[in-house]
Formats: C-alpha cells, structure tokens, sequence
C-alpha cells in the first residue's frame, strides 16, 4: 500500500485539485485608478478549481498577499516540485472546499505572474511599462476583481479570502461592493499598516532603489534587473513574516561548519537560510511589482475616507465577517485584526474572531496548524452550506410552484 | 437547551441586543437567535466551542473574560447574560460591574454555595463539596470564587447594583416553595436579572 501511495504523483493525490491551466482575460474597457489615472486596457490571469453552481452561488474569491499570485492551488506540470501558494487550505475536502465551492484566485493587476504590470508592454510606447506603471491601491485591485466576476458571471461571492495583503483585499471588498459577498474572511490584516509597518516597507523599496542595476526602473532595457536589491527587500521581509520563537526553533544560533571563521561569510544557519530565500524570490519576482506592492500596502487605509473612523467604513458592509489571528504575528499582530472586530462591533456587523495560539508569526496563515484548519473550516463549512441550503430552497420553491400550476 | 438557558430566554424580548460572556457553544444565542431575532455576540475561549459557535453561525469573539470588556461601548447591548461564569473569572466584581456598563441590564446565573446539601458536604464530610453542581475536585476546579445567593445580594447592595428578578432553581431546574422562601438554602443555582 505505501508503495503504491509513493507512486501517486502529487497532483494525482486525494486533496489536490490537480494539474491547473491558468486562464487569461483581456479588458478593453479602461479602468480609472485612485491615483488618477487609467489603465486603457489590461489582462488579469487566473486559475479556477471546483465547479460554479447553476444559479453560481457557490464562487469564493481568494486575494493573494505581496508575493503571491493566482497559482494557489494543484500543479502546473506533473513535474512540479511544490503545488500552488495555498495548497493546504484549498482542495476536495479541504477547508476552502472544492467539492463544494468554485475557487477563482487571480494575480492582481501590477503583478509580475502574468496580469497587466510594470514589465508588460506599454501600447503607447511600444517599451515595458516599468515605473511609468500607475500606482495600485487595494481599492483598484477590488475593482478590477469585481470586472472579472462580471466576466465569470458572479454577481455575489459566497466568500472574499485573504491572509495579510489578501485579508485587506477582502475588508475593502465589503466597504466597495457590499451587496456582492455574503462572507468575508480576513486572516492576519490590519485596518492599515503602522509607522514600523511602513518604514520595514521603506527599508525593501531603498534596496531596490539604490541597486546600480535599478536604471530608475528601467532594467528591462539594460538587460539586468536589480538583484541585490530584491535579494534584500526580500530578506528584510522575510524576518518579519517569521518569529523570534520561530527563528530560534528552527535555526537557533546553529553555525553551517560548526565552527567560528571570523569572517563576513555565511556562518549562521539563519544567515544562509535568508540569503537563499532572497536569491529564490529575486529570480521569480520583478522589483517594480514589488515597489508597487508595498506601496499599495503603506496607502491602504479604508477609514481615511470615512474621517478616519473605521467604524463608519465598516457601517456599509451588510456581509458576515470572520477575521483571524496569529499569536505569534508581529508584522500584524492580533491586536490590529482586534483593532478590524471592535471597527465591526460598534458598527454592529455580524463577526467572529478566533486567535490562533502559535509560534509560527505572520507566516502562520499559509500553514496547515490544527486549531487554525479546525476553525477555517468549521466556519467555511457553516458557508458552504448556507449556499447549498438556498439552492435547496430555491428548487424547492421551484417545485411547489409547479405542483401548485397542475391544481 | 438547558433550563437555565430556557429560563433566560423567557426573559429576554424579541429584537434585543445581547451579549453572552462564554457562551459555550452557542446554544442560548442560537436559539434566541432564531426564535427572538435577537443580535448580538458571545466571548469564548474554548477552541472547540468556538469551532461549534462558527458552525452554527452564531457570531463569536475569542476574549477572555479576565481582560475585562474595555472593547465594548457603554450600554452597547440590551443585555449581557453571563451563564455558570461569574465563579470561574479572577474579579468578580470587575466583571459585574462591566457588565452593568456595557449592558442596559445584565442577567447572572451561578451555583449557590449556600445550598444545604454544599453546607452538609463541607459541614459533616469536613471536606471541598463535589455535587452535580460543583462536579470539580478542590485542585482542578475553573470555579476560584464561589459564593452564596446571600454574599451576591450583598454585594450588589453595597455597590449599587440593583436586582430586578430572581429565579433560584433546584438541580432539576426546578422552583420548590422552599426555595423561594429560603433561597440561599435550597436554590442550587441562581439567576438574576440586575441594572445600575
């Protein structure tokens, strides 16, 4: 028997959704940005799992995070060494299950993975984008997601998903589209970034910015592209997305030769795994998608609007919150997703909240931990079958209409 | 559903806001969710009656009860219901009087202490009474500060705290002439409904 398992390749796994062709969709119609200016036409790439309902009421939209794309789930090629960025939640009798729900994830507009960005073709010129790209905010990417559920034929998601960035993607999905989304489920946000949340922001952007390569932007042209610079941003980002405890269980003060050689090369475990993690993300990410990234992050902020009052934001969304932290997390520590309930509270909108006990920090929300699977999936359960109960009701309707016909 | 909680949802109106410091599973919002169109939200610890709470669609906060309900707005909700609780929490006192801010009125239940089968256990046994009530054994009780129908009246009279109802039950949640005339000695559990 566990020869044959070994033998299963991974997409062909129980759990998996499979190998997954990405699907791309080209809009002509401009779309007008916050920062003013418009984007004439764009491509969104995304990957669907599960199957849309008849009356297509069973759709939930994933947002992905910094350095996430529309890749979640399953594999590209039989090949592949590692399956889509939310593999573990995403899948037939997984907590996003897809059995039950049609999953659409996406790469947001500015991306690097495929959707319209910085090192597409600019029309006018002829020439990549780069930083002539417009800015992003968090409020465009929800417009250009709710173009492609007009496209899908989704008029109302059964759920908006998000960790971190994503989670923003869904609290500002609830404030813009109200009537749109029935749930929306934001794990380990904040209502906006804080000062140090901005300034660790700040530190990535001046990597980049002052890597020789960077040509203000313009690298495509110079055949380079500014490594360092990402290897950096990426190396800062990545000690935040982890904990103190985290770092210590996983490296400690571990040495790779066992021995002090007095010199600036690599000598601590911890130091060779973050150089690794910067040289694997400066090969797959664009510098300007990571500029304009952050910058999107650092600009949220959906009280501004509203007086600065989170509460009256939040007096719109008539949709059900669940809004998830990690003990551990210190990019967005619990008390900013508290900072999201209390918003929700005392503007009286159905919440719940659970606090995940862990020492994994902000990476948590990718991860498969017990206590967090067992609640995600107890309150997508409780989603998937209001969908499935109205669906019921509705033929039921259907029925007694007819038999009330035939009298 | 629990008498007790069928005894609270008598008196609790249709359309109020409620609420539930460690609701459990939710049961008691459920029901008068349902039954009452009541909103509102419970506080919980407990992973597993989160995880039913989410299940049944009922809205749940993760909050400890001991970090007090500084979140909460003065006179946010019609009631705050605290069910077999008020002995397991470190300030009893701080907690009733948060629930008396945060709510218009507030409803209590616990086990009496005073009850005389508790005061044979610990009078004749010379030991910590165990009962259906109190099924705890002195080293792993949650219940850290037990009182009696008598020790609670005291307390809201000295503090302010008015008592507008008072149901004490039997351990079939039942109201005997007995207990009505001597509560403290022969209601089991206490139910009170109090304001500022």
């Amino acid at each position: 028997m566990s020869q044959q398992n070994s033998d299963v390749l991974p997409h062909a796994a129980a759990g998996s959704v499979g190998l997954i062709e990405p699907q791309v969709h080209h809009f002509d119609t401009p779309l007008e940005l916050e920062c003013g200016r418009t984007l004439p036409t764009y491509d969104l790439v995304y990957e669907t799992y599960g199957t849309l309902n008849s009356d297509a009421s069973n759709a939930v939209l994933i947002c992905h995070a910094l350095s996430g794309h529309h890749h979640a789930a399953g594999y590209h090629r039989p090949d592949d060494k590692r399956p889509g960025w939310w593999d573990t939640c995403i899948g037939p009798g997984k907590v996003i299950d897809t059995d039950r729900f049609f999953v659409v994830s996406l790469n947001n507009l500015g991306g690097c993975h495929g959707s319209t960005g910085p090192a597409s073709i600019n029309p006018e010129t002829g020439q990549p984008w780069g930083p002539d790209f417009p800015m992003m905010t968090v409020k465009d990417w929800v417009n250009s997601q709710a173009r492609l559920a007009d496209v899908l034929g989704i008029q109302r998601w059964a759920a908006v998903i998000g960790g971190s960035m994503g989670g923003m993607q869904a609290l500002q999905w609830s404030i813009d589209y109200p009537e749109r989304l029935s749930h929306a489920v934001v794990i380990a946000a904040a209502p906006k970034l804080s000062a140090q949340n901005i300034a660790f922001n700040e530190v990535a952007r001046q990597s980049i910015l002052t890597d020789p390569n960077f040509h203000g932007g313009r690298y495509y042209l110079h055949d380079t592209y500014p490594r360092q610079g990402l290897i950096l941003a990426r190396m800062v980002g990545h000690i935040t997305y982890l904990s103190d405890d985290a770092m210590r269980m996983k490296f400690g003060r571990d040495l790779r030769a066992g021995r002090f050689h007095f010199g600036f090369d690599v000598e601590f475990q911890v130091e060779s795994y973050l150089r690794h993690q910067g040289e694997v993300f400066s090969r797959n990410f664009d510098a300007n998608t990571y500029l304009l990234m952050t910058k999107a992050l650092d600009y949220f902020d959906p009280a501004r609007e509203f007086d600065h009052s989170l509460e009256q934001a939040l007096a719109k969304p008539s949709c059900n919150f669940l809004v998830m932290s990690f003990t551990s997390d210190w990019r967005f520590a619990p008390e900013r997703s508290r900072e999201i309930v209390n918003g929700l509270v005392h503007a009286g909108r159905n919440v719940s909240y659970a606090e995940i006990d862990t020492p994994k920090g902000h990476d948590a929300f990718l991860l498969d931990i017990p206590e967090y699977t067992k609640l995600f999936g107890a309150y997508m359960h409780r989603v998937a079958n209001e969908v499935e109960n109205s669906a019921n009701e509705t033929e039921n309707r259907t029925e007694h209409g007819e038999a009330g016909n035939h009298a | 559903m629990r008498d007790d909680l069928q005894l609270i949802s008598d008196w609790i109106p249709r359309n109020a806001t409620l609420l539930d410091l460690g609701c459990g599973d939710g049961t008691l919002l459920a029901h008068l969710k349902a039954h009452k169109q009541t909103a509102g939200y419970g506080l919980e610890i407990n992973q597993d009656n989160l995880a039913a709470c989410f299940e049944k669609g009922v809205n749940v906060l993760e909050q400890d009860l001991d970090g007090g309900l500084g979140n909460f707005q003065d006179h946010r909700f019609d009631y705050v219901v605290m069910t077999q609780a008020l002995q397991a929490v470190l300030r009893p006192d701080q907690i009733l009087n948060e629930m008396v801010r945060v709510g218009r009125e507030a409803i209590i239940t616990f086990p009496n202490f005073g009850h005389w089968k508790v005061r044979a256990y610990l009078g004749l046994k010379g030991r910590m009474p165990v009962s259906s009530a109190l099924p705890y054994e002195w080293y792993n009780t949650p219940n850290i500060h037990l009182c009696t129908v008598q020790d609670f009246e005291t307390h809201c009279r000295k503090h302010g705290i008015r008592i507008l109802e008072r149901q004490v039950i039997n351990r079939n949640h039942r109201t005997s002439m007995l207990s009505k005339w001597w509560p403290n000695l022969f209601g089991e559990i206490a139910i009170y409904r109090v304001t500022v």
